[in-house]
Parts: structure tokens; sequence; C-alpha cells
């Protein structure tokens, strides 16, 4: 009878602030506490063990675990209590490391006092809390990827092969994202065209993957297990059962326009393909600066030549409803645009490029074909300045975060430059040199050692144009020197930002951004794959700037995650959801409008609940003005009292 | 101080001699400093160990040759046991030297030694000390 506490030193963490001695003497003095119990690690199997055999043996009607955040082990202790009869509704934890051991080192004897009220109050709450059952729901064996770079083609590769259909949504005209754009990989130096290009392929045929390409996700309601998501599938003006990709349409079209494949360094025409290997292979319209479709007549040499007769002009735009019973998001990333940065020439200096720009400068099937050459005079230049960390890790004026990925791809540009010119000379301007993968610590070292890439610590100043040059004032923080170098180009690594476009895909699903706008992941440590909206997982560099290796990794994981979700057959959800006392409720509508998901509706005069939407969070509780809205187990009256213990 | 730079003058006719002379990948140093932390003779020195390394990286050989620092060096190889790239910086100190005494330039005036203090040098220092052919 009573309830148990049971004290968890967490090694040192917490014993190491708090006396843990004179705690277990004054809880034992709480009302309704019969047993209390301190053991060095609570989580571990022994811990586990103890806890079990006093609820067995004292048959024990409630618990605490004062321990570390919920968010780590609560579910470990809710499984214990729970294999030992007690409802899990009714194991509490008292978080007594991360709100008081570790901000109160300093100040033992408060820490001490303080844990103890944190411990004193959460018996309160255990008061007033009820048994719950969770609820169950059947599921849709269906995942939606968003996304179609490197990360969701391997992410619905991996859902397909283990036998559950997948739809793949790409918002471009083809699949393949940054990747496809890339010259060689670091660190192997792996063409794209060779890895990359098989998979796309294979996605693109998989018979359990539909491949919605040019389209994007309008509209997502439901919950985990039973999502509805609408598809907008924009208009290409061309029948795609019917275009076979020969591109003479494109020879054919007048209109030149910068293409977004090759980062404005060459031109596309107003009906495209997106690039030479793209999947689908095939065209669509720039309707805005289609001649045709701007004037309503005119022009229409593309249909002429086109022998498919697949162009069409007309609006086949559309919107799909589609059912799934999780999302994968693998939006990925973008670059940082060089007009952002004054001191390097706000984007007017023709030989200043980005890094993905230089990328496709390299790429065999580049606009130069692998030429690298100066957009100014089409010289060959013979001094290359590359530039890292341009808006990133820099919190005062851009992104406080580093990129990731930089280090390794200009390490990677500056040695495939060395190889398109012998006798060129790369500078690289680092501030540190992050390379912190397989083979990539050797792989700077071949830059360095075998191609003699100097590396120069410390950031560029300024750049700007001197004659035929490009003026570039640095530093050198090791010699302490300020270095200037007249260079013929300079490649500027600017940051890799979160696509465009995915904050509002992200209040659609009813997921969070992080800082930087990058995807929250539900734990950064034990559960980076998922998000907090159950059902709905990430993947690749959407969450953070990552390379393929890490990308490819995560994928497959994620696509792990949603294949275990789904394969169960039905979803199990928290029941520590809102409830609605409709003898008090007076049909107001605030909590509608407070909730994020949708989740209460005013029906007929009353705040009606959906169950399988509700995800506990407590909105509507605080928006109600009369409190007829309470969470389960976080009732107003519990919460109450839990200050009052505080307080009082 | 400004350092303009540029090809050529990184790799500098006298630059590629010290390599040729030395034998040493000066380009796979990453400044990690083991090198001047393992010296014992730092403290004589102008430029410490991995900042000779260092200016010869970036092209500025002049400031090299003129330091006093590859005449203390006593070719201990410390540095070279201790270096993670294995960059035997003591031959490259040694090349530093070579390069001088290939020039005929002598770092020792033995006329300004007094007459008394000549006598009581051993032989063996004063040979040191002109050609420090000790690697
Ligand atoms: C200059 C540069 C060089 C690089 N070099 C290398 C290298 O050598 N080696 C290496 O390992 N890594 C390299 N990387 C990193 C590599 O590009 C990434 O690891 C990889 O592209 C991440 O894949 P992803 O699928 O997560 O994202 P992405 O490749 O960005 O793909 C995201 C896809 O999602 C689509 N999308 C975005 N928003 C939506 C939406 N709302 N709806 C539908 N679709 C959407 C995009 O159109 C795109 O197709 C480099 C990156 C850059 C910038």
């Amino acid at each position: 009878m009573g309830y148990g506490v049971f004290i968890c030193h967490c090694g040192q963490n917490i014993a190491g602030t708090i006396d843990i001695e004179k705690l277990v003497r004054k809880v034992s003095g709480i009302r309704g506490v019969t047993h209390v119990e301190d053991y060095i690690f609570m989580c571990s199997d022994p811990g586990q063990e103890r806890i079990k055999k006093a609820i067995k043996e004292k048959n024990l009607e409630g618990i605490v675990v004062a321990a570390c955040s919920p968010s780590l082990h609560e579910e470990t202790f809710r499984k214990a209590a729970e294999s030992v009869g007690l409802n899990p509704y009714l194991v509490e934890i008292a978080n007594i490391r991360e709100w008081s051991a570790w901000p109160h080192q300093a100040e033992p004897e408060e820490a001490t006092m303080k844990a103890f009220k944190i411990i004193e109050s959460t018996v309160e709450k255990l008061n007033g809390d009820k048994p719950l059952e969770p609820l169950r729901l059947e599921v849709v064996r269906r995942v939606m990827v968003i996304g179609g770079g490197i990360a969701g083609i391997q992410a619905a590769l991996d859902v397909a092969e283990a036998g559950i259909e997948v739809i793949l949504v790409e918002r471009s005209p083809s699949i393949g994202g940054r990747m496809a754009q890339l010259s060689e990989t670091f660190p192997t130096l792996d063409c794209p065209q060779c890895i990359l290009t098989p998979k796309m392929t294979s996605v693109a045929h998989h018979p359990l993957v539909k491949l919605l390409a040019y389209s994007e996700v309008e509209e997502v309601s439901g919950s985990a297990g039973n999502f509805k998501v609408k598809v907008r599938r924009k208009p290409t003006y061309v029948d795609w059962n019917k275009c076979v990709g020969c591109g003479l349409c494109m020879e054919a079209c007048p209109v030149e326009l910068p293409s977004e494949f090759e980062m404005g360094l060459a031109h596309r025409k107003a009906i495209y393909i997106q690039f030479p290997q793209a999947v689908p292979n095939k065209a669509v319209i720039d309707s805005e600066n289609c001649i045709r479709m701007k004037y309503g007549r005119g022009c229409g040499l593309c249909a002429q030549k086109c022998p498919a007769n697949a162009i069409t002009f007309e609006d086949n735009g559309k919107a799909e409803e589609y059912d799934v019973g999780a999302i994968i998001v693998a939006t990925g990333l973008e670059v940082m645009d060089k007009a952002n940065f004054a001191e390097y020439g706000a984007g007017e200096l023709k030989d200043v490029l980005t890094g993905l720009e230089f990328e496709r400068m390299l790429a065999p099937s580049g606009p130069t074909g692998g030429k690298v050459v100066r957009p100014s005079d089409g010289r060959v230049p013979k001094e290359v300045v590359f530039i890292q960390c341009v808006g990133s890790r820099d919190p005062e004026n851009w992104n406080p975060y580093c990129s990731k990925i930089c280090c390794m791809y200009t390490a990677k540009q500056a040695l495939l430059y060395k190889h398109a010119v012998p006798g060129g000379q790369a500078y690289i301007f680092y501030i540190d040199i992050r390379a912190d993968g397989k083979g990539y610590e050797e792989f700077i070292h071949r830059a360095m050692a075998e191609e003699g890439v100097i590396y120069l610590r410390g950031r560029v100043g300024r750049v700007y144009q001197e004659g035929d040059k490009l003026r570039v004032e640095g530093v050198d923080t090791i010699s302490g020197l300020k270095i200037v170098i007249d260079a013929d180009m300079v490649v500027l690594a600017t940051a890799a930002v979160p696509s465009s476009g995915v904050e509002e895909l992200a209040k659609k699903l009813r997921i969070q951004l992080g800082e930087g706008g990058w995807l929250k992941e539900a734990h950064l440590k034990l559960r980076p794959l998922e998000t907090l909206t159950s059902g709905v997982f990430i993947a690749g560099a959407a969450q953070y700037p990552k390379d393929i290796t890490d990308t490819v990794s995560q994928a497959s994981g994620a696509a792990a995650k949603a294949v275990a979700f789904l394969s169960k057959g039905y979803v199990v959800r928290e029941p520590l959801i809102a409830v609605v006392n409709e003898d008090i409720c007076s049909g107001c509508g605030n909590c509608e409008e407070a909730c994020s998901y949708q989740a209460i509706k005013v029906v007929d005069g009353k705040a009606n609940v959906d169950e399988s939407l509700c995800e506990g969070c407590g909105s509507c509780t605080a928006a109600c003005p009369s409190g007829a809205v309470q969470l389960k187990n976080y009732d107003k009256r519990q919460i109450i009292k839990m200050v009052e213990s505080i307080v009082g | 101080m400004q350092l303009v730079i540029w090809r050529s003058k990184i790799h500098s006719p006298e630059v590629e001699k010290i390599i040729e002379l030395s034998g040493q990948n000066v380009y796979s140093c990453y400044q990690c400093g083991m090198c001047t932390a393992s010296c014992p003779s730092t403290g004589n020195m102008d430029i410490p160990p991995n900042m000779i390394v260092r200016l010869i990286q970036i092209g500025m050989i002049g400031k090299v040759l003129d330091s006093r620092s590859i005449w203390v060096c006593t070719s201990c190889f410390t540095c070279f046991a201790e270096c993670p790239k294995g960059i035997d910086i003591a031959s490259l100190t040694e090349a530093l030297r070579l390069y001088h005494l290939r020039r005929n330039i002598d770092h020792l005036n033995l006329s300004s030694i007094p007459h008394g203090e000549l006598l009581e040098l051993p032989v063996i220092a004063m040979v040191g000390a002109l050609r420090k052919f000790t690697a």
C-alpha cells in the first residue's frame, strides 16, 4: 500500500551534489510514501529489479522515480512497473538531475532542498493520477517520402524493399537533389553519374514506388498511422505518358533562361528537361516564360518538332489525395546566395563563384564540360582562392552553426581543380578543418601533402576587382601575417541552409523546426530520426547539413523506423490527452483556436477531442476559460496541488 | 605585417632547393606544433620550428634563411621523432644551413674571435660552428 519513491544517484551526476541520505530521510516523511530507496543507477537492470521487487512486496499503488529527465527513462520505468502489474501511468518521474543537481552544483544544500520539493510535488501529482490504458488505432501500410534527393531515394527504396508501398513526392521535374549536381564526391571521388543515376532509375521503376515528380504536398490531415495527404501535381503542359525525353523540343525553343540546375552558369529553354540524366526523363514548360503560354498564341515551335505529340499547352495540374500511415521528410539543403556577402563582391564579381557553382564547373557533364574557366573571360585560372565558413560560424551576422560539409567539399574542389589545371595553385582559407568521417582526414592530408594546396588559417576580409585579378585580403593567424593574393578566381563555401519552403511544409506536417530552420528531431541523441509528431520521420540534410554517407545511413534508419512503425498493424497512442467536461463547456471555441493539431473542435455546442489527433500538449486547457478541458493526469487540481506543495 | 603571395613565390627556386636538399614534404604539415612543443632549444631560437615550416609553406623562405634558429638547432631529432606527419625538421634546418654554406657564406667570422679564446676552443666546436654539418 502507499507510494514508493526511488532515488537515483546517477553515478555522481546527482549524488555528487545532492545529499542522498538526507533526501531519503526527508522523503520518508512525505504523507502517503511508504517506501523509499536509493541506488547508484536506477535505470540499470539491478535498479529496475529493485523497483519491481518493492512494487510487488509492498504492494505499492504508485511510484515516483527521482532521476533524470523523463524524456530519457520515463518509458524504461513505466515498462518495469507494468511488468509487475502496476499501471504505467501511475509512474511519475521527478527530474532532480537536470532541475537540481546539475544547475545547482555550487549550492549542494539548496540543491538537496530543491530535489526534495520536486519529489514532494511529484507525489502530489501522483495522488491525482488515474490508471489509464493506451489508445490503439489501425494503420495504413503505405509510406510517403517527401523530397527525392539521395535521402528520399534511399528511404523509398528501403521501405519498398520491405514490401511496403511508397509515394515519393519531389517538387522538381527530376529526382536526384543536390547530389545530381556534384562533380565527384569526397572522399572516394566517385562521380554521381556512376553511383546516383542507377539508384534514381531503380526507385522510379520499383513496382512498389509511385513517383510523383513536379509535385508538392498541399495539405496534411489525420495522424500517425492514418494520414491523409493532398498532393498538388504541378502543371507540366506536356503529356508525360507520351513524352519520350528526346529533347527535340528544347532544341526548337527560342527562349533562353538561366538554368537552375547549372546554377545559372548555362541556359535552359522555356521547355526543358532538368538535366540529361533526369528521372523521369520528361519535359516541362516554364509557363511564365513560354511565348505560347504567356500570350496564348504564337511560337509553338516545340509542339511542331515533338515526334510524340506530347506537348499540349494544357494545364494538366491536379490535386490528388493519398492515405499513408507514415511520412518521411527528406527535403534537404540549399546553399546561401553569394549576393548576401558584400565583402566578397555581393554577387557582382563574375569570377567569384559559390561552391555549388564550382561543382557544376568541375562536372564533366556541366556547362563547361569539366573545364575550369573564368566566367568573365573564359581564361583558365592559375590562382584560385577558396574561402570556407562564408555565412557559417558567424553568429553575429549569419548562421551560428558549422555547415559541416564545406571543409570536405572545399578540399575536394581544390584537389579537382589541381587535376584540371596541373600548374595552378589553390589556396584555402579556413578557421578549423573538420574532417570527421571515415577516410576524411586522409583526404585532407592528400590535398595538402600530395596536391600542395596551401591552407591558410583565417578568414578573408575583402575580395575586390583589381585589374583583371581579384584581390583577396585575408590572414594567416598561424604566422600572424595578413595575406594578400591576386587571384584569378574565388570560390565561396557559402553556408548550407534548409531548403526553401520547408517552414510551410513543417507547419502542414505539424512538425517543428529547430534553430537555423533545420527539422527538429524528437531527441537529438536518442531519437534523431523521429519528430515529436508520431508517424513523421526525418532523413538526410533536412535535419542538419550532412554528407552523403551520413545522409544515406540516416535515410535507411528512417526507413527502418517507418517500416517498424507500420509493421505492427496498429499504433498505440499515449492516453495523456485532453478530455472535455461537457457539463461545464460553453462551446466558446477558444480551444479550437489554440490547438495546433486540429484535434479539438466544437460540435453541437460542445468541444470534442479527436483522440487520434490529440498530442496532449495542453494548449487547449490553458485557453479554456472555464476549466472544462483538462489533460488526463495533468488535471488543473493536480497542478495546483503541486504548486502549493512547492511554495507552501 | 602584410604578405603578398602567388604561386611562383610560394614555389620559388630557394624553396624548391630546400625541399630538394632536405627531402621533406613541408606541405604535409598541419601546424599542430608538436615540434616546437618538444624542441629542447626553442628558448634560444628566434623562430620556433613549427613556424620555420609554416614560413616555408607560404614562401617566406628569406626570413627563415636569416633566422638564428637554423644555427641554434642541434639536430637532436626530437622534432622528427615526435612529428605525427613524419617531417624531419632537423633535416630541414640542415638543408637551410647547407643552402648558406653552398653559397660560401660563413655563419661565423673566425677573425672576430679573440685570439686567446680561439686557442681555448676545441677544434670540433669550431668546425661545428662553422659548418654545422651535423645531420
Ligand atoms: C557544393 C556541395 C558539394 C558537396 N559535395 C559532396 C561530396 O563530395 N560528398 C558528399 O558526401 N557530400 C557532398 N555534399 C553534400 C550532399 O550534397 C548532401 O549530403 C546530399 O545532397 C543530401 O541529400 P538529401 O537528399 O538530404 O538532400 P538534397 O540533395 O538537398 O535533396 C532534397 C530534395 O528534396 C526536394 N525538395 C525540397 N523541398 C521539397 C518540398 N517541399 N517538397 C518536395 N520536394 C522537396 C529537392 O528538390 C531535392 O530534390 C555537397 C554539398 C554541396 C552543397
